[in-house]
């Protein structure tokens, strides 16, 4: 029989055990392949004598943007740092999302309000629109923006924007609401690991790399 | 058989006044505006009684104990002022053969006119052998029932949607009353089992103003518009972000939320959280349980009455299947570099080749 909920038991289903599946395969394949991959023997002299730490201090350093070009991203980086704050506040905050995750890896921690989390969505929903449209019409972040970095936006996006209206019964019955958002947020994991947003996992390793070479070399990170 | 609903009233030793006011009271219980009693008033005072044959197939019969348990309007009430019941094999007091000529005189002379209230679903499997009946299938049986009614009232999840007879692995072949018949306006009141004002008012409804609006599912929107979540009094907690862990913690004994332990409020259409149960004693959540769902398709086989809403509902083996999928990426992961690599070594060898081999001709002046 065809119900109204056969969405969303799909979505809970086999759609969530897919995403799952293409997510860990996806990222270990990328992970593992970036590490294993063979570097260039660096034939110079070490220039420090620990110069991991120096990779790990890349990591924060990278964090804010230097002096120099301060003026000009500054503002830019903080519009992407709201949205990235809030984003981590709605994906972690809101107990259905922590059930879920507790579902799947045992992990668990408290709620916060649904008030709290419609707010951070709406925030980083507002941060998205701007940061395309910052991308959208900067000369150089344009010609450097290509099909993942679109398509990525709207993956985020979506699950976002649905979620929201999902919460406000908006534009549909909740439980198709909650399905289109549990498929759209099912279909930003499994695109993950091959686009640009594996940068989720793999910023801190490519951070870690470059300034351990940089600091074996003396060079500040 | 012609006589009116009002006429009946009168004939019980009630007033018209007493009729005037079931009519309010039914009227505010379907949440009408007040005209709309008056208009009941009108439509009633001029109806005959209506001849409603009940029909039970594989069910339990909690639908027709909480049908009998109806305050406003009760279960006597209806059927001494309101529906003739000619056929209700637990109700009445004949049996047998006697009882099964009673409704066949009862359908044909209200052939193409009586309402058809069907509990339970239908099992099609081994030739519809599982539910069989003085000698008739049941799939038979309401194929030919539903020829003569005027609207059947598919009473309780079973019925409805298949329910416990059709939960995995539905062993009987159980199917819904909309599956057997589809040339006859269908009124799905679901629920294991429907609130009882909700079947009589449906059938109430039915008679003063025709087919209600109905959702997707087919249920009445006076009774199914909005989900439980919507209208629970524990909304603002979850809404704040408080809610019991266990059956047994602080959250529990306050009141809070129990989206954490399986509450299907969200998802679930019904009445329970405003008409509630029992004259409107109380309902599941204020008793301190999740929502089970019931009146929604398939409720059995939703992944657990105690899994949250969010949680997954398949039950494979997370961690062997994800650990799996984290081997099998490293592997391919590791073939990836390895072919990456080999690929660097050949083309350092070929650059090493070229740096060492003697320039070619036309590059051989000096620079
Ligand atoms: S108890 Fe259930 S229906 Fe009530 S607010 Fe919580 S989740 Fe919603």
């Amino acid at each position: 029989m065809s119900t109204e909920t056969d969405l969303l038991d799909f979505a809970r289903g086999p759609a969530l055990e897919a995403a799952l599946i293409i997510l860990v395969f996806g990222m270990f394949w990328r992970l593992v392949g970036v590490l294993v991959l063979r570097r260039p023997r660096d034939l110079s002299e070490p220039r420090v004598r620990h110069a991991w730490l120096g990779g790990i201090r890349t990591i924060f350093t990278r964090m804010w943007p230097r002096r120099e070009f301060r003026p000009r991203i500054l503002h830019w980086e903080a519009v992407s740092y709201v949205f990235h704050f809030s984003l981590a506040l709605v994906i972690l905050g809101l107990l259905p999302h922590i059930l879920l995750i507790r579902d799947i890896t045992g992990l668990s921690w408290p709620g916060l309000p649904t008030g709290v989390i419609t707010f951070a969505a709406g925030v980083a929903l507002i941060s998205l629109l701007a940061l395309l449209a910052h991308r959208a019409t900067h000369p150089v972040l344009r010609q450097i923006s290509n099909f993942d970095d679109y398509f990525s936006w709207l993956l985020v996006f979506t699950p976002l924007l649905t979620g929201l209206m999902a919460y406000y019964h908006l534009g549909g019955r909740y439980e198709d609401l909650l399905a289109v958002h549990m498929l759209s947020a099912e279909l930003l994991l499994a695109w993950l690991p091959f686009s640009k947003l594996a940068h989720t996992v793999l910023f801190l390793f490519s951070r870690g790399v470059t300034g351990t070479i940089y600091s074996r070399r003396g060079a500040q990170t | 058989m012609d006589e009116t609903i009002l006429d009946a009233f009168r004939k019980n030793g009630l007033s018209r006044r007493a009729f005037l006011k079931f009519c309010a009271a039914t009227a505010s219980l379907l949440a009408l505006p007040p005209a709309a009693a008056a208009a009941m008033a009108e439509k009633l005072a001029t109806t005959l009684r209506p001849t409603v044959i009940y029909l039970s197939y594989q069910e339990c019969t909690g639908c027709l104990e909480s049908m009998t348990r109806s305050f406003s309007p009760t279960i006597e009430h209806l059927m001494f002022n309101n529906i003739s019941l000619a056929f209700n094999d637990t109700l009445q007091a004949a049996a047998g053969e006697a009882a099964e000529a009673a409704r066949k005189e009862a359908m044909r002379k209200a052939w193409g006119k009586y309402i058809l209230i069907v509990d339970g679903a239908v099992p099609m499997g081994a030739g519809g052998a599982y539910c069989v009946a003085a000698g008739q299938s049941a799939v038979d049986d309401l194929r030919h029932a539903a020829q003569g009614a005027a609207a059947i009232i598919a009473v309780g999840t079973c019925a409805a949607f298949g329910g416990v007879p059709y939960a995995a692995p539905n062993p009987t072949g159980a199917v819904p009353v909309s599956e057997v018949v589809r040339d006859r306006p269908i009124i799905n009141v679901s629920g294991c089992p429907p609130i009882p004002e909700v079947m009589t008012g449906v059938v109430v409804y039915y008679l003063s103003f025709g087919m209600p609006a109905l959702d997707r599912q087919g249920r009445p929107l006076t009774f199914y518009g909005n989900t439980i979540h919507d209208r629970c009094y524990r909304r603002p907690f979850y809404d704040e972000g408080r809610f019991a862990h266990t059956f047994d913690d602080e959250g529990a004994r306050n009141g809070w939320c129990l989206y954490e332990l399986g509450c299907k409020g969200p998802v679930t259409y019904n009445a329970c959280a405003t008409l509630k149960w029992n004259q409107g004693t109380s309902f599941p959540i204020q008793s301190g349980h999740g929502c089970l769902g019931c009146s929604e398709p398939d409720f059995w086989d939703k992944g657990g009455f105690y899994r949250p809403l969010p949680a997954a509902t398949g039950h494979w083996p997370r961690g062997e299947v994800l650990g799996g999928a984290a081997l099998g990426g490293a592997v391919v992961g590791v073939g990836a570099a390895a072919l990456a690599r080999s690929r660097q070594q050949a083309a350092a060898a070929k650059s090493a080749k070229e740096v060492n081999s003697p320039p070619p001709k036309e590059d051989s002046h000096e620079h």
